[in-house]
């Protein structure tokens, strides 16, 4: 019994394990693209080179709108403001810090990683966690019923020896088919 | 007058609905049908009553009553008949009293079901709908009345109030601010109702579930009658969501889709806890499983509507301070709080009763990938919950750094803002991973799949898609994240096609009917089985375009003279003039007109505007845009020189691909309809037994 019991905990176990590995490898991926930014010239400031980094910065009086598109009268006065850093000389990182201590971290669009925003980043995770470990214990409690491994070795006997799906299919196609859904 | 009769037929609404269910509960416990009765005809009478009220609100609208609050900040002389009916839903008040019309409608239309082999459960349906609707009522009588006068003190000051205050006289403004503007667009004028149908029509899932767990009828029965419903207001809520993000490309002029704004989430979460339950109601169908889950998942559903018209309506968003201000925010707070611990207190008494018919016997049956989709929207879920209370918790937790000076350093109380570069990082494995399962589970069978079936039946599907992937990074995609996309898309496309295929085949093999006809009644047999693939193909077409978007979307901003040329890609404009005139509908209007080049050979032209308008104050910012199914070019007027019109600045984005995003909605909302399809014979009446041995028989 204790044997049936693993080796139908087994595969669940893996299954979640490369779940877990191929999210967190997606995760990683992504994070890296999407935290590709271009670097300014300082030479001659163009407006690209002003929306690239206004793009990364909030609104600071308007709800939830980029700085880059941000169609105030403010807005556009704060544009010219990078405008004027870019040309003596500031970097992306000096102008942001800039606008961070002018008028909070709010103009960022993801909170600095620090005193009690670390909680947006960690508890998400934690969460999803938190859920593989529960359906992970849900699998294992709605372990096989006796003589079930078994069943399963000689279901997929059977599968191996019909030659192939294609007639099997057919047939339980039809078969779901027929019944109402 | 009519405000009167309004208010009037709104309070009797309110009165019939708390009858309602008291009648409900007294005719259950008194064993007396004819107070259960009492009550359905009580919850039938509400929508006419609302309706009479919302036709007075539509009335003042349309007659320019600025003696009305809600007409003078909604309304203007200038704005068109059917915006002025459509002011309905543009303000506060006005909306909330939408919402009510729409649940009393799907209320109303519940009860004239055939309720004959559920007599049992209509009286608690009728308790729940009915107590949803006496809030949203309450909120519109006492808090956010659509109804009160503006009235003008002898101390000069003007308030608005429902009734006369001793001594004031009515006061009736000239004109009235106006409609915004962001909100006079076609998008704007049906995405509202869509978002608010599918907001209601999960309330009667819902009121099922808790009628199902108030009786202890706890087989799935409550499930079958609601599939429908579920389907039809998961439907409203996406076509609510497509048409938000159509909108929002259309009129806000950033040139994206979504924005990851917490008013966007707070209309995306019941969203995904709706997919989640349309899922996961499949496995209680098939296998008897799942009953705890799916009855947490229509309640966090339930519970997320309210949360979203909460977010969207109490001013929360903005502060919490402002929460705190207005009464509307801490009574939906308790009524959110009420609901979820009453719902989930059921859920708990009726726990041991909701077991599990079968087991789960392997990790690679579509059971077993169903909750792996689960888990995904929920996890999906958690980082746009979070997402948005932060910045609330954030700032109120500022409180324990004022007192405990220590503390200062971490609880700043600052306002944070949680934009999308944390969403986009969270989330996008999380669909990534969606978009692979979708690819995998309509291979898998009920109950028993292993590795090697799941293989066997993958691997053409899979070859196909590598091929594509190959193909895509010939022509010159180098992205990796492109390229998996792209993957993920070719393969979950592969295996729904060949899905369809199959059965076709199998169709006409057996019956010797054409393939188009076979795939006609293959999917008429099966609406729910090819309606639901059908939105899988919906959804890797609005994944390409999204993709697209994402990934290659590019962009420039110049000034240039009239003359100049700007480029970007194999684009070029060239900047012909620049007009400014006033509208009669009370906008000023800059518009440029502009030639577009493609490769050197003229391709058509553009005409960006900016409207501003005089009553609000508010400029809008309207894109010429060239669409094609390659890319569409997005062509915004930033700047001009007011006095010369001589130099303007503009800004384009290429949007590769976005057309396939609206290409993907609309065949994602026919799938919806193809699902959803009433059958001849809606409700059929076996009712399939499980049992071990059926099950067993069945393998």
């Amino acid at each position: 019994m204790g044997v049936q019991k693993m080796a139908s905990v087994k595969p669940v176990v893996w299954s979640l394990i490369w779940l877990a590995i191929i999210l967190l490898v997606l995760f990683v991926m992504v994070s890296n693209v999407l935290a590709q930014e271009p670097t300014p010239a300082s030479s001659e400031v163009t407006d690209d080179q002003v929306n690239a980094i206004a793009k990364q910065l909030f609104c600071p009086v308007c709800e939830n709108i980029p700085l880059d598109v941000c169609p105030t009268q403010a807005c556009a006065q704060w544009r010219d403001l990078i405008r004027e850093k870019l040309a003596a000389g500031w970097n992306e990182r000096q102008i942001k810090n800039y606008f961070v201590e002018q008028y909070g971290a709010r103009v960022l669009g993801a909170p600095p990683a620090k005193g009690i925003n670390w909680l947006v980043y960690i508890v998400p995770p934690i969460a999803i966690l938190g859920g593989i470990i529960v359906l992970y214990r849900a699998l294992r409690s709605w372990k096989a019923p006796a003589g079930f491994s078994a069943a399963v070795s000689g279901q997929t006997g059977h599968v191996e020896s019909t030659a192939l799906p294609s007639d099997e299919y057919v047939r339980q196609l039809e078969e779901e088919l027929r019944k109402r859904d | 007058m009519v405000a009167n009769f309004g208010y009037g037929a709104l309070v009797i609404a309110f009165l019939i609905s708390l009858y309602g269910v008291f009648a409900a509960i007294y005719g259950v416990r008194q064993k007396a049908p004819a107070w259960v009765e009492s009550a359905r005809i009580a919850m039938l009478l509400t929508w006419p009553l609302i309706t009479l009220s919302a036709l007075s609100i539509i009335f003042l609208l349309v007659n320019n009553h600025y003696e009305m609050e809600y007409v003078t900040s909604v309304t203007s002389n200038s704005m068109p008949f059917y915006l002025k009916v459509t002011a309905l839903w543009g303000g506060q008040a006005g909306s909330l009293i939408f919402w009510s019309w729409l649940m009393s409608a799907f209320a109303s239309a519940v009860t004239l079901r055939k309720w004959e082999r559920d007599r049992e459960f209509l009286p608690w349906v009728i308790v729940v709908s009915l107590v949803t609707l006496a809030f949203f009522i309450l909120l519109s009588l006492f808090v956010e009345n659509p109804f009160e006068r503006l009235w003008l003190a002898p101390s000069g000051e003007i308030a608005p109030a429902m009734f006369q205050p001793a001594g004031a006289t009515l006061f009736t403004p000239q004109d009235g601010q106006g409609l915004n503007p962001l909100l006079r667009h076609p998008g704007m004028i049906i995405h509202p109702p869509m978002l608010y149908l599918g907001f209601v029509a999960f309330v009667i899932p819902y009121a099922f579930a808790m009628a199902a767990l108030i009786t202890g009828r706890t087989d799935d029965r409550w499930i079958r009658i609601t599939r429908r419903w579920s389907l039809v207001a998961w439907l409203f809520l996406s076509l609510g969501l497509i048409l938000g993000g159509r909108w929002a490309y259309d009129v806000l002029g950033w040139g994206g889709y979504w924005g990851w704004d917490p008013v966007e989430i707070a209309a995306f979460m019941p969203w995904l806890t709706g997919t989640a339950f349309l899922h996961s109601v499949m496995i209680q169908e098939k296998r008897g499983l799942m009953k705890h889950w799916n009855m947490v998942l229509i309640i966090l559903t339930y519970d997320l509507v309210i949360f979203g018209t909460f977010l969207t309506r109490s001013g929360v968003l903005s502060s919490v301070h402002a929460f705190a201000q207005s009464a509307i925010g801490p009574l939906f707070f308790s009524f959110i709080g009420l609901t979820f611990v009453t719902s989930l207190a059921l859920l708990l008494h009726r726990w041991n009763e909701l077991k599990a018919e079968g087991e789960m016997t392997s990790v690679f049956s579509r059971e077993a990938l169903f909750l792996l989709n689960n888990l995904l929207f929920m996890g999906i879920l958690v980082v746009c919950f979070w997402g948005v209370i932060f910045p609330l918790v954030s700032e109120a937790l500022g409180i324990v750094g004022q007192n405990v000076p220590a503390l200062a350093n971490i609880f700043t109380g600052q306002k944070v803002t949680v934009g999308p570069p944390y969403y986009e990082r969270a989330t996008a494995p999380l669909f990534a991973g969606l978009l692979f399962l979708m690819g995998i589970a309509p291979l898998s069978a009920w109950r028993l799949s292993t590795a090697r079936t799941l293989g066997r039946a993958a691997w053409k599907p899979l070859i196909v898609s590598l091929v594509i992937v190959v193909i895509v990074f010939a022509l010159g995609t180098r992205q990796w994240a492109a390229l998996l996309g792209f993957w993920l898309c070719s393969f979950v496309s592969a295996v729904t096609l060949y899905e369809f295929w199959r059965g076709s085949m199998a169709r006409h093999r057996k019956s010797g009917e054409s393939l188009p006809v076979a795939l006609w009644h293959l999917a008429g047999r099966n609406r729910r089985r090819y309606g639901g693939y059908t939105i899988h193909l919906g959804v890797v077409l609005m994944a390409i375009g999204i993709i697209g978007i994402e990934i290659f979307q590019t962009e420039t901003q110049g000034t240039i003279p009239v003359g100049g040329q700007l480029s970007l890609g194999q684009y070029t404009i060239h900047y012909d003039s620049l007009a400014n005139f006033d509208y009669a509908d009370g906008r000023n209007v800059s518009r440029a007109v502009v030639s577009v080049y493609k490769n050197g050979n003229y391709v058509g032209e553009l005409h960006p505007r900016r409207d501003y308008y005089y009553e609000s104050q508010q400029p809008m910012t309207i894109p010429g845009v060239r669409s094609t199914m390659e890319d569409d070019f997005y062509l915004l007027l930033v700047d001009w020189q007011p006095i010369s019109t001589q130099s303007a600045t503009f800004k384009i984005y290429l949007n590769p691909l976005v057309n396939w995003l609206w290409l993907g909605g609309i065949v994602f909302i026919l799938g919806t309809l193809i699902a959803a399809w009433p059958d001849k014979d809606p409700e059929p009446v076996v009712v399939e037994k499980r049992s071990p041995q059926v099950a067993q028989a069945r393998i």
